[in-house]
């Protein structure tokens, strides 16, 4: 159901990951995701270890953060974030690299898990994992369905379907069978006995691996996809691989499905089998003008500018520059913010595609309502939010939307569709919860 | 450091504009053009080149004096409109009506209401109305049709089939010629052939879905079919016949697909079409008019706010579980 076929330009497909170098100043935001942010629990001038706890899980929703560098607290203050706003954030002054010793730092891979599967959420939990394909929900709180609904199958998001990213495929090339490690910790965590892993075509190399792998663990399968966006989108890759769509306004375990992301995975497996909180990631630095495009293995909080500048540094014709995918991605207006654990890629855009064209009448071609994957009609959510017509809007289900970008992306008349939604979403959401709120 | 653009996602587009569908269609248009060319000559000449040319200049007058909006005749719109009212008139119309018509279709139908994307009938199709009504002598005298005809006003005029079959009799050319456009009749309208091929290229193009044609045609095929079937005597013409004789072929094909004025869902599309067929069938049979295309047409468009209002698309999460 609807979707587009952008130019992929995975122009860094196949890079090895390197090693983003340590930075002199960490600045670790204690907010990852939506929710509550996390507490402070150490202050200025204390001395911390790579892994150590810095900022609690504050409520259900939140996550720990762990620092990632070894070195002295500078102070605990605001930064900008990748998406533009103030977030508390610890500033460290990094000095050596001494990681806590509770960490195995070998690469030996450990196949056995012996945690019971309480005790998989429980280190998930503590190890500040969240997910890492850009939405970053706590990762405990997906693995908890209500005690009511029952997990049947898992599913691993390995489609990275946003053009140009290639953390995914890299990490997927060389950690493959860490990720499988992962997959069976994660079936034993939720309860399931199959794990179907989604992988779209043009990874030819990834799927041939983790066909090979699949064969030597119980449970697990793997899925080609036709290329397609936004297939990465949960509902759709639930759709793809199992034929079943969930229903609006539910979540995945309606249809008795758990998806996680393939990095995910990997940062599950470190966290329970090498005793190592998430405190790094893959970032892909790219862009048409980039010299040297690369995927790195960076440490939160490290400026974007450290990575950047490694791999070559800003190309002169840049007009944009986005922290994620083209599709959906944020424009950033500096590269001082710091690695998040949802920060995918460093993308720059020529001057020459970054600009809008101008916007023309909508001739009511249906291009909106082919492209669009939830089956809305882009045009008329549109044409209601100019006119303030919530009640409409809802009717339409703009709730639904997903904001993956394709409306926008293929509308000749250049209309800002998406930008429309958004913001009929987010007035429709607050009468929907005042209603909610009324009624409780 | 640039200065950085920092608008939201997507960041990237496809790159296809509102000029390149209506570039798509004109190009569709090519082979009946060409058909219309060698069937009526110079006549089809001068009309199309004056409904283009007024279409394009009111549109530009409008925007630049009445609206003072900027510039939109590049987007190819209103030298579609011309070339759309061009192929619903008689080759051997004066100039001056032509002109009115291209005043009614740019200047009533669609610019009044806010130009491209706002008018809620075809605006061609308004036109050719309007002049039917008006001017009914000279909107129903058809030029034979002779290659590469020298003459204009003064051609040699003839029946089209629709009109022998109501009764203005004389001899109705052979199903190969109705295929091939050799019949009388609206300078874009006769040749089958010529349209089905830019059926074709559109629908490879992906500039329209077979939805509306192929609904349309088969609705008319099957009414008529039945109608000849029950009653060849009182019911002359058959199914093939109805296909290929008036503006059916042009109206299905270029007409009714007009993105403005159909539906937007599949089944939207599909109700539109039958629409359109069962309508056109009964002015044909029933009514007094030789053709109903256009009357149909507009008719359904009329519909179109109604049918978008209660036909939605599939609902992703509406399917029941597997």
């Amino acid at each position: 159901m609807g979707g587009i076929h952008p130019k992929e330009h995975k122009l860094s497909a196949g890079i090895r990951i390197q090693n983003a170098d340590l930075p002199i100043q960490a600045i670790i935001p204690l907010i990852h995701y939506l929710g509550a942010s996390s507490t402070a629990v150490i202050a200025k001038g204390d001395h911390v270890k790579v892994g150590q706890l810095i900022g609690k899980a504050n409520g259900y929703v939140s996550a720990n953060v762990h620092s990632s560098v070894s070195g002295i607290v500078n102070r605990i203050e605001g930064a900008l974030d990748a998406s533009g706003n103030e977030v508390l954030s610890v500033y460290i002054d990094v000095k050596e690299d001494e990681w806590l010793e509770t960490i195995d730092k070998s690469t030996d891979i450990k196949r056995e898990c012996i945690l019971s599967p309480s005790e998989i959420i429980k280190r998930i939990s503590e190890s500040g994992i969240v997910g890492l394909g850009g939405a970053t929900f706590p990762t405990h709180v997906k693995l908890s369905p209500p005690p009511d609904k029952k997990a049947e199958v898992l599913i691993i998001n390995a489609v990275e379907c946003e053009p140009y990213l290639t953390c995914d495929h890299q990490l997927m090339l060389e950690k493959g069978e860490e990720i499988f490690v992962g997959i069976t910790i994660l079936m034993k965590g939720v309860g399931v006995n199959r794990a179907v892993i989604g992988i779209e075509n043009n990874k030819k190399d990834a799927i041939a691996l983790f066909q090979k792998l699949a064969k030597t663990f119980e449970g697990i399968t793997v899925v080609p996809l036709k290329v397609q966006y936004p297939q990465g989108g949960e509902k759709q890759l639930i759709d793809a691989v199992l034929g079943r769509q969930v229903p609006s306004g539910a979540l995945p375990i309606e249809v008795g499905a758990i998806v996680q992301n393939v990095a995910t995975t990997f940062a599950i497996y470190e966290a329970v089998q090498k005793n190592k909180p998430l405190f790094e990631r893959i970032i892909t630095i790219t862009g048409k003008s980039m010299s040297r495009h690369g995927n790195y293995r960076a440490r939160l909080g490290t400026p974007l500018t450290n990575i950047v500048e490694q791999a070559g540094g800003v190309p002169p014709d840049t007009g944009k520059i986005v922290a994620g995918g083209p599709m959906m991605g944020r424009a950033i207006s500096s590269l001082e913010v710091a690695v998040a654990k949802g920060t995918s890629g460093v993308l720059f855009i020529q001057t020459l595609e970054s600009s809008r064209k101008k916007m023309q009448n909508c001739m009511r071609c249906t291009q909106c309502m082919v492209v669009c994957p939830m089956g809305l009609e882009p045009f008329l959510l549109m044409s209601q939010t100019e006119r303030s017509m919530w009640a409409e809007t809802e009717e339409n289900r703009i709730m639904d939307c997903i904001e993956c970008g394709c409306c926008s992306f293929a509308c000749p008349s250049n209309r800002p569709l998406l930008d429309h939604i958004r913001f009929g979403k987010m007035t429709v959401g607050k009468i929907v919860r005042n209603r909610h709120g009324k009624k409780e | 450091m640039p200065k950085l653009d920092l608008s939201t996602s997507p960041h990237v587009h496809s790159g296809d504009t509102v000029s390149s569908k209506m570039t798509g269609v004109l190009i569709a248009l090519i082979p009946a053009y060409i058909a219309a060319l060698y069937f009526f000559g110079l006549g089809a000449l001068i009309i199309s080149i004056t409904a283009i040319g007024s279409c394009v200049l009111f549109e530009y007058l409008i925007q630049r004096f009445l609206l003072k909006g900027s510039l939109s005749i590049l987007d190819g719109s209103a030298a579609l409109t011309g070339i759309l009212l061009a192929f619903n008139l008689p080759s051997n119309l004066p100039v001056w009506i032509v002109i009115v018509g291209s005043f009614v279709a740019i200047g009533v139908a669609k610019m009044s209401f806010g130009g491209l994307g706002n008018n809620p009938f075809n605006p061609a199709l308004v036109a050719r109305v309007f002049l039917l009504i008006s001017f009914p002598a000279q909107m129903t005298s058809w030029p034979k049709p002779m290659p590469w005809n020298p003459a204009y006003l003064d051609a040699v005029t003839a029946a089209t089939p629709l009109a022998i079959l109501k009764g203005q009799f004389s001899e109705v050319p052979d199903t190969l010629n109705l295929f091939l456009g050799n019949m009388g009749g609206s300078l874009g309208e006769v040749s089958a052939l010529a349209l089905l091929l830019g059926l074709a290229y559109l629908l490879i193009r992906k500039i329209i879905t077979w939805h509306i044609p192929i609904s349309i045609l088969l609705t008319v095929f099957v009414f008529t079919g039945i109608l000849h079937i029950a009653n060849p005597d009182a019911f002359i013409g058959t199914p093939v016949f109805h296909l290929l004789t008036g503006g059916l072929m042009l109206g299905a094909i270029f007409m009714a697909t007009d993105y403005v004025t159909s539906p937007m869902t599949k089944p939207g599309m599909l109700i539109f079409g039958i629409g359109i067929g069962i309508i056109t069938v009964v002015i044909r049979v029933f009514g007094s008019y030789p053709e109903g295309m256009s009357f149909a047409i507009l008719i359904l468009n009329g519909f179109t706010p109604l049918i978008n209002k209660y036909i939605k698309p599939k609902r992703f999460g509406k399917v029941k579980r597997k």
